[in-house]
């Protein structure tokens, strides 16, 4: 690679002006902002503001219709050797988890590790077990996903992404299908993740997770970001109304 | 005290019956069952002890024995038998070999051969016959033994399966003098090797043909669709007759042997019919799963090979497997065309002046094979179905 990478004042993520629509309804209404290497940042706001969207669009799961997104350095277009390239560099969690139930959880592990990163299965194997241990799981490597708990699976889809080796994680609501009693241990792992220096973009309602460890904060509304603070300013000091709604709903429950 | 006692942990009741007590619960729990059951009793007697009577007293079996090799092997030539027996040695060896690597249920599927083989051993054939038979029990289990734990050889037989099957053509028709032309191709022999054909040939291109139809090409998934949709309007004789009569008018430079034909006749027909049902299954894979394949870098060929068909085919064995037995008893249709496999067969040995009239006992005998070989697959698949059962939901 180049030596773009050790300057830190470089931004990993670029996005200018992205726009989607979905047929006719306009999604994203041109979404610009980056995101520095390290970088831990927490993306809320109503359901239905294009948050999942926007996350989405950094790996291409959903194309963007207008505007520039550039990850590491190289522009996600319809080049598929390039969308493959970024995929390694950005691992994802999704919500309803999306473990592949026919493989075991080592296998779910593994499978990316052997096939796309094509590194043996025995050296694979010893990195998936060093990961679930992590993750405090390394006692349910041979079990099939069906066969553990919600938060479990979750904590072998985070082990499943981190696999890759990727440089920016993305996390899709990762706490929303949990029981309240298993929230926790997923949040511990990713806290320890923030402080090993991941760079991480994260959609969630939790907002103890997210005064505690995010460096900013970006409120999505309607397809448009309309705040973006670090934490102590988003809470204490929102600008704008809308913000300032949100904020008090959630607080109160 | 209440939470210690409960933190024993109880074996589940067992309920056990006494047949007695099983025939009044579901036999003869009400009023009606009583009846319902009485009278299909009746029914079974009565049509059984026709059956039994016909078959014990009035039947001449004497018709199976005297044309058994003409039923199986049809008029291949009876001094190129060898080759026969070389493809089941070979095969044999394989299957030991398997059964040796893989355990699980291709042991029990070679154990349950063995056993066949085991039986036709103790039949009163010639004294030579019988021996190969033997030899064929002995092989397996010697194959079985030389492979057993070689786990690394896996490689090397799966190459060996994919190999077996050029390699039974080949020695089935040799070359130069001694060819056994495919016309001579006849009996269960042919119908094993239509439907073995059929059923390797049209899975992979079903497969093909359900991923075309999703395909984000418009083009390619029209194609798809109207391949599909046209030959399940036709039936399949009609696909022989054309593979027939219409092939040698319009491409009469190429000479295809009727056999070859008739196997891709029945490919062609039931790859459509498999497409529609791997697309069931390919349809039930939630949108997640591809998503989670594409998030981790894998590209469209691999998200396919290692996360969406392996889910889709398992959820559709039964259907699919459904597909290959009306397959193999299809094939029958060919002896329409005028080729002599198993129902060919049985029909010429009831035309010939000897055996005048004894059509029951041809018919039911080619039946009893049919039911066979069709209900092995039946019960593979079942056995197939719940070895994959873990982790599935
Ligand atoms: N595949 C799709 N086709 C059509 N519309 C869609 C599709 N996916 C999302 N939408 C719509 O786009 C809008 C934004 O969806 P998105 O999932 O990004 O919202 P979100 O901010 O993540 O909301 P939530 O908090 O409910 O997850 C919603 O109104 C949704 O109905
Ligand atoms: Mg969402």
């Amino acid at each position: 690679m180049d030596n773009k990478e050790n300057t830190t004042n470089d931004p990993i993520i670029v996005c200018e002006d992205i726009h989607k629509w979905y047929d006719d309804f306009h999604v994203l209404k041109g979404i610009t902002t980056s995101f520095q290497t390290g970088e831990r940042a927490v993306i809320c706001g109503p359901s239905g503001s294009g948050k999942s969207t926007f996350i989405r669009t950094i790996n291409r799961l959903e194309e963007h219709q207008q505007g520039k997104i550039i990850v590491e350095g190289i522009e996600l277009t319809n080049d598929l050797r390039n969308i493959n390239l970024i995929r390694q560099e950005v691992g994802m969690v999704f919500q309803q988890f999306n473990l592949f139930p026919h493989l075991t959880n080592l296998q779910n592990i593994t499978l990316g590790p052997i096939r796309v990163r094509k590194i043996a299965k025995k050296q694979a194997e010893t990195e998936a077990l060093a990961l679930l241990d992590r993750m405090d799981i390394e006692d349910q490597a041979n079990k099939y996903p069906t066969e553990i708990s919600g938060g479990q699976q979750q904590r072998v889809a985070i082990a499943r992404a981190l696999a890759m080796e990727p440089k920016i994680m993305l996390f899709d609501e990762p706490t929303s299908a949990l029981d309240p009693e298993m929230i926790s241990e997923v949040l511990d792992v990713m806290r320890e993740l923030a402080q090993s220096g991941m760079t991480m973009l994260v959609v969630t309602h939790e907002m103890g997770f997210a005064r505690e460890v995010a460096d900013r904060i970006l409120f999505f509304d309607e397809g448009l970001i309309v705040e973006d603070a670090p934490p102590a300013e988003f809470f204490d000091n929102p600008k704008h109304e809308r913000t300032k709604l949100f904020i008090s709903q959630t607080l109160q429950h | 005290m209440a939470t210690e006692e409960k933190a024993q942990s109880h074996k589940p009741p067992r309920n056990v019956h006494s047949p007695q007590e099983w025939l009044r619960q579901n036999l003869f729990n009400t009023w009606y069952n009583v009846i319902l059951s009485l009278l299909s009793i009746g029914f079974i007697l009565f049509i059984s002890k026709g059956i039994l009577t016909w078959a014990f007293t009035e039947a001449k079996w004497s018709v199976i024995p005297a044309n058994l090799q003409l039923i199986l092997i049809g008029s291949y030539p009876r001094d190129q038998i060898w080759r026969i027996w070389t493809v089941i040695y070979l095969l044999s060896v394989l299957l030991g070999m398997s059964a040796g690597i893989w355990h699980g249920i291709v042991r029990r599927f070679a154990i349950i051969l063995a056993c066949v083989w085991l039986i036709c051993a103790i039949i009163p054939f010639q004294l030579a016959t019988r021996g190969l038979f033997l030899g064929i029990v002995v092989s397996i289990a010697i194959s079985y033994l030389i492979a057993s734990n070689k786990i690394s050889w896996h490689r090397w037989i799966v190459i060996g399966w994919l190999l077996s099957f050029p390699m039974t053509m080949i020695v089935l028709r040799g070359f130069g003098e001694n060819a056994v032309l495919t016309s001579n191709w006849g009996g269960l022999l042919l119908t094993l090797i239509l439907a073995i054909v059929g059923i390797c040939a049209s899975f992979p291109l079903g497969v093909f043909l359900a991923l075309c139809r999703q395909s984000k090409l418009p083009a390619i998934r029209w194609i798809s669709t109207t391949y599909i949709e046209t030959i399940r309007g036709v039936p399949l004789i009609t696909i022989l007759f054309m593979g027939s009569v219409l092939i040698p008018i319009f491409m009469p430079e190429m000479n295809i042997d009727q056999v070859v034909r008739m196997m891709i006749g029945i490919t062609f027909f039931s790859a459509a019919y498999m497409a529609e049902n791997v697309r069931g299954g390919l349809q039930a894979i939630p949108r997640g799963q591809t998503e989670a394949a594409h998030a981790l870098g894998l590209n469209y060929p691999k998200t396919m090979l290692f996360i969406v068909l392996p889910q889709a085919l398992r959820s559709v064995i039964p259907a699919i497997v459904g597909q290959f037995i009306s397959l193999f008893k299809d094939t029958s249709l060919v002896s329409i065309i005028g080729l002599i496999d198993l129902l060919g067969v049985a029909k010429s040995i009831t035309a010939n002046r000897e055996w005048l009239g004894l059509q029951a006992e041809v018919y039911l005998f080619a039946a009893v094979i049919y039911f066979v070989f069709s209900y092995s697959m039946s019960y593979v698949s079942t056995e197939v179905e719940a070895s994959l059962g873990v982790g599935n939901t």
